[in-house]
């Protein structure tokens, strides 16, 4: 089942999110269920648990653990249908909050202070594939660990300090890592020169002002491409 | 390039787009990991490890939370790690033309993920009926094609990235008027401000943030000016 929630999301779709995702998952542990894989409980059991669901992807194990242990005990059909909807929206918040807009960045910010730092191709891949798996795969055990052992009660998991505070904590450690890593890595990608480099950062610390006023009215990345569109176009023109 | 070339190159974009979302999300796509791989394959790490570093900065500002549309960087970067390893050192133009071939990669690869997924909907829509019977086999069999095909879209992406900007990315290096250091320094300060602006975005909520980004900002500072 762990490895199946490692490719939980190779049917996402518009209509069922990662729903077909959670029913691929559990669809090992269904087999035990009375009668087998050709048993009318299995065939249930697997058709309830493939429909609608939203979850982040790593902590959907707490999900597909929970569900597991209440298919296998028997409980009321219509009573997993309720906590499936009511755990979806937690499970998503509380994962992208932790994971992408805390976790994943920081380990950016420490690969690119490795890199700043002079770090070689290894170290600088090394250190963000290490340091972020830990993470990622520890958190993928727990929430699977968890969901087996609480059943339907995992509500309460979700409490647990290290959701709840960790996005706080991770945040104040990426702040650091930021002020840290965006000097040391522009200067070695400029190469040499302390008045190029000192220009660089002013500049950028200008743009980063405009456009964290901006907010989500920006799209950064769009406004990259454009930009780095004119410069190309009028560099190669003139 | 001749296809010889491209295979591997296709390859490692099959396989970086699959980990976007797919299987198994390790961020072995990471724009970061992605180019140093693809500069690797091509002999040349380092290369695709600055172009990676840069991509990066500009990644950060796109998360892939949940039904959101984002860029995909797995196949971009890819296609412009590998571009720029490909150019000579020193070229002047060629950090700019492998980032602007990158992130127009990323944008079309990112469409071609939110194609994928109305084609398993539609895919779905067909065999609802038997999957509402609980039937294994479609099921299973919805989950296998979903990730056959994305491993195939990462593909086709990055060979087509590949076989279009290759020889645009060429032609601009040989062409490029600007000297080699205000163009990274372009370049640098593009990818800085979008990395500044979305870190903002996400972490202006945490308590002090401004101070302790000021405090890492200082002792890195003072330790490029003594080093």
């Amino acid at each position: 089942m762990y490895f199946r929630l490692l490719a939980l999301q190779g049917s996402w779709n518009y209509e069922t999110l990662n729903g077909t995702g959670i029913g691929f998952a559990i669809e090992p542990a269904l087999r035990y269920l009375p009668g087998g894989i050709d048993g009318p409980a299995y065939r249930a059991a697997l058709a309830r648990e493939s429909r609608y669901f939203n979850a982040h992807p790593y902590l959907a194990g707490v999900a597909v653990g929970a569900l597991t242990r209440a298919e296998l005990d028997g409980v009321d059909p219509a009573r997993i249908e309720r906590f499936r909807t009511a755990l979806a929206g937690p499970l998503g918040s509380v994962g992208d909050r932790l994971v992408w807009a805390s976790w994943l960045p920081f380990c950016s910010l420490v690969a690119l202070c490795v890199y700043g730092a002079g770090g070689t191709p290894l170290g600088v891949v090394g250190t963000f594939l290490v340091l972020y798996n830990v993470g990622h795969f520890l958190l993928r055990a727990w929430g699977l660990r968890i969901g087996l052992s609480r059943g339907l009660n995992v509500a309460s998991a979700l409490g647990a300090p290290f959701l709840r505070q960790g996005p706080q904590y991770i945040g104040s450690a990426a702040a650091v890592a930021a002020g840290l890593a965006l000097p040391m890595a522009l200067q070695r990608v400029v190469g040499p020169g302390r008045v190029l480099a000192g220009a660089i950062i002013v500049s950028a610390l200008l743009g980063i002002l405009l456009l964290a006023r901006l907010r989500e009215r920006a799209q950064g990345w769009r406004i990259a491409l454009g930009v780095l569109a004119v410069f190309v176009l009028y560099s190669v023109l003139t | 390039m001749n296809v010889a070339e491209a295979l591997p190159i296709a390859l490692l974009g099959a396989l970086l787009g699959l980990d976007v979302v797919s299987f198994p999300q390790a961020m072995v796509s990471r724009p970061i990991v992605a180019a140093t791989l693809a500069g690797a394959f091509i002999g040349h790490a380092p290369a695709g490890l600055l172009i990676g570093v840069v991509l990066e900065l500009i990644a950060l500002d796109t998360l892939p939370f949940g039904a959101s549309r984002y860029p995909e960087w797995g196949s971009a970067g890819v296609v412009g790690g590998a571009l720029f390893a490909a150019q000579p050192a020193g070229m002047p133009g060629a950090l700019p033309a492998s980032m602007l071939a990158a992130l127009l990669t990323a944008s079309i690869s990112g469409w071609s993920m939110v194609m994928l997924r109305r084609i398993i909907a539609t895919r779905l829509e067909s065999t609802r009926d038997l999957i509402e019977a609980g039937s294994r086999d479609a099921l299973l069999g919805l989950h296998l094609s979903g990730m056959t095909m994305d491993l195939l879209r990462g593909a086709l992406v990055t060979t087509l990235g590949m076989v279009v900007f290759s020889p645009l990315v060429h032609a601009i290096v040989v062409i490029w008027g600007s000297d080699s250091a205000p163009s990274r320094a372009v370049v640098v300060v593009i990818a800085a401000v979008v990395a500044g602006g979305a870190l903002w975005k996400v972490f202006h909520s945490v308590r002090g943030v401004l101070w302790l980004f000021l405090g890492g900002l200082a002792v890195s500072t003072l330790w490029l000016a003594v080093r």
